[in-house]
């Protein structure tokens, strides 16, 4: 009984010791300090940047991470953390606005919005940016390894093609799957029809031998050590896996794909509105857009931080697409949930269909 | 007295099981646009459905059935040892390691380029593809679970009298029979607890399928896991959550244990 007692008084102390030895490594807020709470994707900001503002500011950033749109808006939804600014998607930020959980920003405190290319501005997901600010862009494509194969993924239907028996990755994502399906018939990644739908989902079931597995964020990781020869990827992974294994390329189908935007919002939560301008200004300063740009891999729509990046960069039609080819991109649009739900429900008999 | 020290344990059952399941059971009820429906329910019995629920059970199935392969004889030979805990101690080790960064080692290990693979060629040997295989999803499962089953196994056969099984051996038993007709009849109590603690959580697997199979492998998990995160579809994959109860009810009432001592073991 005496050992019991000594081991709770010390598993105790040893507790005790260990959250007051936490105040030591990040001392807790005072009544003077501010803090921003930041929510955003993973491995998606250049962590200098992030103490850079704290230099600057003096505010404090408190930083987490998610790793889809919809764990996002579940977690901001239960409340807990009052986020002052998050990150995510174009048709998400649609869909958060409707549910009224975003708070309109204020453009006068964002001098350097200027900065944002024009057509980056005033798209249909949000006409006025009332709500939301660009923060990257890019598109889903084929990251493939040339040396092992003659295809050039200049079509979708290049994946169907007999000789890449088991050799692609998939994103474990519902939409990016069946959008590149219904790309390749020719039909539009927002499609809500039925039977549409359906045809796209018999024609992945007909892509299943070629499947090799169909993974999340573990993909990155897979390409740079060649588990398979090609993988349908966004482009901002597709250009940091690139920079880890040279002998891979990205290209673009041309029968169209998805262009998405990730973009600045302030969550209905905010306790530090004005924070979140300074933070979304600070970003968008075109110095600190580029840096942020070269260190992530995804494409900025930071006009004047463009121009900072390497020429090359800059002219590489693969991450910064021509206007010619923009055209035959699509946004997302929200479909609503029950429309949502036939497209998960198609990806998951499709990954049943898997062998 | 007596009935004081009774409220937190009812306070924590409340809020911790009962609740949660109440509330799992509400959802259930709800379809997306929150209308009180059985469609769920009617879902559950499409033809996808069920084959996700068999291809669940048939692959918790194999989990449990090479786990206590492996685990049976490892505890009749530590029960042999002079060191017995240090042993056991070694084995339950790898428990604190969290379990996706044991996941994402196999990956390593299994992946074209991995370890396996580089041995294979260093032997001359073809390369195997076995990420993305239901073999490694196997493989990993019963390496994730072999400490939970050996615990319980280890308990019950380690407090077999020894002079049963010395005098089995006396009246000429030979050692196939010893095992056979006496420790394994003795220790069924733990095989059955053992049982319990591996299957019902090789039911609801989910993440290991992603990272080990490549979504080859489609289990109930993985059905709950897309349902709240991305179709936000609650009512569903509450009424999957449900079914996972069921099931799990089900295979407690077939491996009940007589006697209490043995749950003591489990972990």
């Amino acid at each position: 009984m005496k050992q019991i007692y000594l081991l709770l008084t010390l598993s105790l102390i040893i507790g005790i010791g260990a959250l007051l030895s936490t105040r030591f490594i990040e001392p807790p807020l005072g009544e003077g300090d501010s803090a921003i709470h930041i929510f955003n994707w993973g491995e998606y900001i250049d962590p200098d940047l992030l103490d850079q503002f704290t230099e600057e500011t003096g505010i404090r950033v408190v930083y987490e991470t998610f790793d889809s749109n919809e764990a996002m808006l579940v977690k901001i939804n239960q409340g807990g953390t009052s986020y002052d600014l998050a990150i995510p998607s174009e048709y998400m930020v649609e869909k958060m606005q409707e549910r009224d959980m975003l708070i309109e920003i204020d453009h006068e405190q964002l001098p350097n919005l200027e900065h944002i290319g024009e057509q980056f501005l005033g798209l249909d997901f949000d006409p006025e940016n009332k709500y939301s600010v660009p923060y990257f862009w890019g598109t889903v494509g084929v990251l493939f390894h040339p040396d092992k194969t003659d295809l050039d993924f200049t079509e979708w239907d290049m994946l169907w093609d007999e000789s890449l028996r088991n050799e692609i990755l998939l994103v474990d994502s519902a939409r990016e799957v069946m959008g590149f399906s219904l790309n390749s018939m020719g039909e539009s990644l927002n499609e809500t029809d039925p039977d549409k739908l359906d045809a796209a989902f018999q024609k992945l079931v007909e892509l299943a031998p070629n499947i090799r597995g169909v993974v999340g964020d573990e993909i990155m990781q897979m390409m740079i050590n060649n588990e398979s020869i090609a993988a349908v990827i966004w482009s901002g992974s597709a250009r940091d896996v690139m920079w880890e294994n040279e002998e891979l390329d990205y290209v673009v189908p041309e029968g169209g794909s998805n262009l998405w935007f990730d973009t600045f919002v302030i969550p209905e939560t905010a306790n530090n509105i004005d924070g979140a301008h300074q933070f979304i200004n600070f970003m968008l300063d075109p110095e600190n857009a580029a840096q942020n740009a070269d260190y992530v891999g995804y494409s900025t729509p930071n006009d004047a931080g463009l121009l900072l990046l390497d020429e090359s960069e800059q002219e590489d039609t693969r991450f910064y697409p021509t206007d010619a080819q923009q055209e035959t991109l699509e946004v997302y649009k929200n479909l609503g949930l029950e429309n949502l739900g036939i497209y998960n429900e198609l990806f998951l008999k499709f990954k049943m269909n898997l062998e | 007295m007596r009935r004081l020290l009774f409220i937190p344990y009812i306070v924590w059952m409340g809020i911790f099981v009962i609740i949660p399941i109440g509330l799992l059971v509400g959802f259930s009820f709800f379809d997306i646009e929150d209308n009180l429906t059985f469609s769920n329910y009617r879902e559950f019995f499409s033809w996808s459905y069920l084959q996700m629920s068999i291809s669940s059970f048939w692959y918790a199935f194999l989990i449990t059935a090479f786990t206590l392969l492996v685990c049976y004889p490892l505890a009749l030979i530590i029960k042999q040892l002079k060191l017995k805990m240090f042993w056991l101690f070694i084995i339950i080790l790898p428990t604190w390691i969290n379990i996706l960064l044991k996941t994402y080692a196999f990956i390593g290990i299994f992946s074209r380029e991995g370890l396996v693979n580089n041995l294979a060629a260093q032997l001359g040997l073809p390369e195997l593809q076995l990420l993305f295989s239901d073999v490694a999803f196997v493989i990993v499962g019963v390496y994730i679970f072999i400490p939970f089953m050996l615990l319980p196994l280890f308990n019950s056969i380690n407090s077999i009298d020894q002079s049963m099984i010395s005098a089995a051996q006396d009246l000429g038993a030979t050692r196939m029979q010893v095992i056979r007709k006496v420790i394994f009849p003795l220790s069924i109590e733990g095989v059955k607890a053992g049982v319990q603690v591996v299957f019902i959580p090789a039911l609801s697997l989910f993440m290991i399928t992603r990272l080990i199979a490549g979504n080859k492998v489609v289990t109930l998990g993985t059905a709950i896991e897309q349902q709240f995160l991305t179709a936000e579809n609650w009512g569903m994959g509450s009424t999957i959550g449900v079914f996972l109860i069921l099931f799990m009810m089900i295979i407690m009432l077939f491996t009940r244990t007589k006697s209490k001592t043995i749950g003591v073991g489990r972990l």
